[in-house]
């Protein structure tokens, strides 16, 4: 199993109640896995919790067999800069590099920029002629079709994608998760996609619903 | 509907109480070096009208020779054709170990004056001023130093005479000064018997010249309180820019509350108002702290900035600072003057903000970038006008004007030029980290540009003082070293002791040096007259700028005279001139020594000529060449053989080391206002760094998502400091040089006199740089801290806005 989630739980300081409450779950390498739920059911947190990006209070959360509980900060840092990737619904680059630089970046912080795979990314993504320009400088869909980029450069086991196509219409909606699922399946990297659209959600491998804490 | 308003404009400073502490700490500063400042210079000018009213003359015209003094004959005609005059004879002298101004006056003519009205009271007081033994009055400090100085009338203490001035019976004066039958100028009393023939016919020599209030001392020391000002406006330019900056941020961060307040109803005039209401009351409470500190940081100064110019100008300057309603409105008023211009680009664009416009932290960065250009632009123009300026007002004014131009517009330039640096050297930096560290820089300089600013003009200003300060020490103990040819100085009780040292040394050292003076009134000004003897050390050693051909035979001669340079800069006294130093006596000017530190005019003789238009020149001090002799030895000898005091001798060393403290105690405040400008430009960075704090999360937490740690980034963070104040310190090491230069050689001979040559300090560049990169990494430590400590889940609020 790639990802493996055993009953985790999470509190956030000052909250009443756990946010997750004894969540399990499994992803194998190369399956896409969808995660719906109602605003504040915690999924966002749970995929959080499964790139490092954040701590959890009890239960056990392994990738490639690593048990994240026993990681610092430097390790949790190398876990998410050289086995998993992240795609945000706010797209999230980095305002001061171009769209080349943006797409090059996390395979090389990962060190191991594959340039003949990038420029096919970048055409496949639609974004050859946009390279030289500065984020600010794209519409939405455009800056979400760099940060799948982004991720995919870097070769990842496994790609977290918090609500990817959330500030998108439509129709870019629809063109990025076509994109993102021929890319994923094409590059054999496994897909954990958190997303309010029960749309989205159909496109993936396995789908599950999250309610209140618990996989329901 | 204005209380909710308010109530609501209030609420963003109780949510962001850094951001309002910052603000209030950057109107704090700037008006506490400003008003201090002020005060200092408050307090010296209202010390020199004391000055003046404590002579009770302010007000009296006067009449004066030109080049020299009144003939004592012509006072008498001038009594007897019934003009009501008082003389007055006025001069410099060392008494006991202490150097002062000496006036005499005729206390039976004298307009009323505090100093002897105190008098009154005491009826055997006035009649001992007058009688043979005579009375001095000095300020208490001096009184006690001089009471137990033998050779001197009866000292009496009066707070009313200003410092470091004795007054006395011109009787008593002219025997101290050494100038018998001499009268500077005669003050025309105000009631005047009528019918009396006019002044230009009886005295046709003698000019008649308006009253003065502290006028002398004032334009003498005019050149020292407009540095200080500079230094002041500087310092409050420095404090502005924080300001600037926190006012341009809350404004951005408020523009969602005040696009709802106007959805709501609230007119933009109201608005408007409140806001500018706002910012007054935040700038009376800046300004009102600043005031305190502005008082304690001038009443820590005034004691040194009180020495400098009596060692400068022999202003007297008491030590006390008072605190006056003028100043503290003065000060008040400069902070709300300074916050509501920095603050009027804000409330004017908030004026005029359509009530859709999106808001945006970016916009503000974005903003401040487009407007890099003209900022270039603006930079070019203030320095071609600094330029202009010099050369089409010749003199302090245009030398002040050059240096304003020259600091703010290099300090406009800087953002543009670290710009080009910046996307210059991103193409040099290998490695992706770096190459995002040179990106996010050059991304981050709008917010930051202001603060480094204020750092590049902190930079340049402590370069270029420290530069024109040690090149001046360099240069004065260099000068010291010609001038102190002897290797013991020594001082007898009176002159009969004098002639006994001199003829017991005689046989014993290699050579004896009298050291003879007296004062005259040469170009319009008191001026120090010295006779030298024929010694190989002052041929060889003499420090002169400008001479003529054997100039020192023609000096020794009696053909001739040395002038200083401040003499010659001032009276236009160049070899080939002509200087009158007393009726009837006149000499080509030989050449110019450098006289660093002396306030007044100096000229070099033999001493047969100054004896023969001088009598009873004291000779009571003596500089000796040992030779062979040890000058410790010589010192034991002196003293045990005439029983001299040890204040009598001093020997080359101690002089030099005495010469050299009070130098350096002149350029204390220098110091001090340096490193506070360096201080708040510290300051400027960390509240730079602090209020840019929430446009930095959503560049930093994707790359800490990417696989950055924290720690990793809090370090690039203190990195990214350290990078833009070395570059900001590198571009500041040419503006500081430039500084130096116009200090050196516009700015200090209009306001001293003298011109100094400039040397480089390389080794004070580093420690300043060292102090620099200090600053700005003890400034960039705290957001790097914060970063460091911040949870995970504040960083992952900039990815799930939603949640």
């Amino acid at each position: 199993m790639l990802l493996e989630i055993d009953t985790v739980t999470k509190t956030y300081p000052g909250a009443a109640r756990p946010v997750l409450r004894g969540v399990s779950l499994g992803l194998a390498a190369g399956e896409t896995l969808a995660l719906t739920g109602e605003s504040g059911s915690g999924k966002s947190t749970l995929l959080h919790l499964a790139s490092a990006l954040d701590s959890f209070d009890s239960g056990e959360i392994r990738l490639e067999g690593t048990a994240l509980s026993g990681l610092d900060d430097t390790g949790r840092a190398r876990l998410r800069r050289e086995r998993v990737a992240l795609v945000f619904q706010q797209f999230n680059l980095i305002p001061s590099l171009s769209v080349a630089q943006n797409l090059a970046f996390h395979a090389r912080l990962a060190g191991r920029l594959d340039r003949d795979w990038l420029a096919e990314l970048t055409e496949r993504l639609g974004l050859a002629e946009l390279t030289a320009r500065y984020p600010e400088q794209l519409s939405g869909g455009q800056q979400q079709r760099v940060a799948i980029g982004r991720a995919l450069a870097a070769r990842p086991a496994l790609l977290l994608a918090d609500e990817p196509t959330g500030n998108l219409d439509e129709t870019a909606s629809a063109a990025v998760m076509d994109l993102m699922l021929d890319l994923v399946r094409a590059s054999g990297t496994a897909l954990f996609l958190v997303t309010h659209s029960q749309a989205v959600a159909a496109r993936a491998d396995r789908h599950l619903h999250l309610a209140a804490g618990r996989v329901a | 509907m204005r209380r909710a308003a308010l109530q609501a404009l209030w609420s963003h400073w109780r949510r962001h109480p850094l951001q309002l502490a910052t603000l209030l700490a950057g109107l704090a500063l700037a008006t506490a070096l400003w008003s201090a400042v002020q005060a200092i210079n408050a307090e010296a000018r209202a010390s020199y009208a004391r000055a003046t009213a404590q002579l009770g003359v302010a007000a009296l015209d006067r009449l004066e020779a030109p080049g020299g003094p009144v003939p004592l004959a012509r006072y008498v005609a001038l009594r007897r054709a019934g003009w009501q005059l008082s003389p007055i004879l006025e001069g410099r002298a060392t008494l006991g170990d202490q150097r002062l101004r000496i006036v005499g006056l005729d206390p039976l003519s004298h307009p009323p004056m505090p100093a002897v009205q105190t008098l009154a009271s005491d009826p055997e007081a006035l009649p001992q001023m007058i009688a043979q033994g005579g009375l001095m009055l000095a300020p208490p400090d001096l009184a006690a130093a001089l009471r137990d100085t033998p050779g001197l009338p009866m000292v009496r203490a009066s707070a009313e005479v200003p410092p470091g001035m004795v007054l006395t019976d011109i009787g008593v004066a002219e025997r101290l000064l050494h100038r018998e039958g001499q009268i500077d100028r005669l003050l025309i009393l105000p009631d005047q018997p009528m019918g009396l023939q006019p002044l230009d016919r009886l005295a046709p020599d003698l000019h008649r010249l308006p009253g003065r209030e502290g006028a002398d001392t004032a334009r003498l020391t005019d050149s020292f309180h407009l540095n200080l000002t500079a230094f002041g406006l500087l310092s409050f330019a420095v404090g502005l820019f924080i300001v600037h900056g926190t006012v341009g941020l809350a404004f951005e961060q408020r523009r969602a509350m005040i696009r709802t307040l106007r959805a709501l109803g609230l007119p933009m005039r109201s608005l408007t108002a409140l806001m500018l209401a706002e910012l007054v009351a935040l700038a009376l409470i800046g300004g009102g702290i600043g005031l305190v500190l502005g008082y304690l940081v001038a009443a820590a100064l005034l004691p040194d900035v009180a020495a400098t110019l009596r060692g400068l100008y022999g202003a007297p300057v008491a030590g006390g600072l008072s605190l006056r309603p003028v100043w503290v409105l003065g000060g008040l008023g400069m902070a709300i003057a300074g916050t509501l211009a920095t603050g009027a680009g804000s409330l004017w664009r908030g004026a005029h903000m359509p009530i859709l416009a999106a808001p945006g932290l970016q916009a503000w960065a974005e903003r401040a970038h487009r407007a890099a250009r003209l900022q270039a632009l603006a930079g070019v123009g203030l320095i071609a006008a600094g330029l202009l300026a010099l050369w089409l007002i010749p003199g302090l004014i245009g030398g002040f004007a050059l240096l304003a131009g020259l600091m703010l517009g290099a300090a406009l330039l800087l953002p543009p030029v670290l710009g080009l640096i910046l996307t210059l050297g991103r193409r040099l930096v290998g490695g992706v980290v770096g190459e995002w560290l040179w990106a996010d820089m050059r991304a981050q300089l709008p917010g930051i540009s202001l603060a480094l600013m204020a750092l590049l003009l902190a930079l340049a200003t402590n370069i270029g003082v420290g530069t024109m300060v040690k090149s001046f020490r360099l240069t004065f103990v260099g000068w010291l070293d010609q001038r102190l040819v002897a290797d013991l100085y020594v001082t007898a009780r009176d002159d009969a002791q004098g002639a006994e040292i001199a003829r017991w040394l005689a046989p014993r050292v290699a050579a004896v040096l009298p050291l003879r003076e007296a004062e005259f009134q040469i170009a319009g000004a008191p001026a120090e007259v010295y006779g030298v003897v024929d010694d190989v050390s002052y041929r060889d050693h003499w420090p002169l700028i400008r001479h003529s051909a054997a100039g020192w035979d023609r000096v020794l001669t009696g053909q001739a005279a040395f002038v200083n340079e401040q003499l010659a800069r001032r009276a236009g006294l160049w070899p080939g001139a002509e200087v009158r130093i007393a009726p009837g006596w006149a000499l080509p000017v030989a050449g110019v020594y450098s006289d660093y530190g002396n306030p007044s005019g100096q000229v070099i003789v033999s001493i047969p000529a100054l004896l023969a238009h001088a009598r009873a020149v004291p000779n009571r001090r003596f500089g000796i060449r040992a030779g062979a002799l040890p000058v410790a030895d010589l010192m034991r000898d002196l003293q045990t053989q005439f029983d001299l005091p040890a204040a009598a001798l001093i020997d080359n060393a101690g002089l030099k080391a005495r010469s050299l403290a009070v130098f350096d105690k002149t350029f204390v405040v220098t110091g001090a206002l340096n490193l506070l400008t360096l201080g708040v430009a510290g300051f400027a960075i960390l509240t730079s760094l602090l209020t840019l704090w929430s446009l930095r999360l959503p560049q930093i937490a994707p790359v800490w998502a990417l696989g950055l740690t924290r720690a990793d980034l809090a370090r690039l963070e203190i990195g990214r400091s350290l990078a833009l104040a070395l570059l900001t310190a590198l571009l500041a090491l040419p503006l500081g040089l430039a500084l130096a230069w116009v200090l050196l050689k516009v700015i200090n001979v209009q306001a001293f006199g003298w011109e100094l040559p400039m040397s480089l300090f390389p080794l004070d560049w580093l420690r300043l740089l060292a102090l620099a990169l200090l600053a700005a990494g003890l400034a960039a430590a705290l957001p790097a801290r914060r970063l460091y400590r911040l949870p995970p889940s504040d960083l992952l609020k900039v990815f799930a806005n939603a949640r």
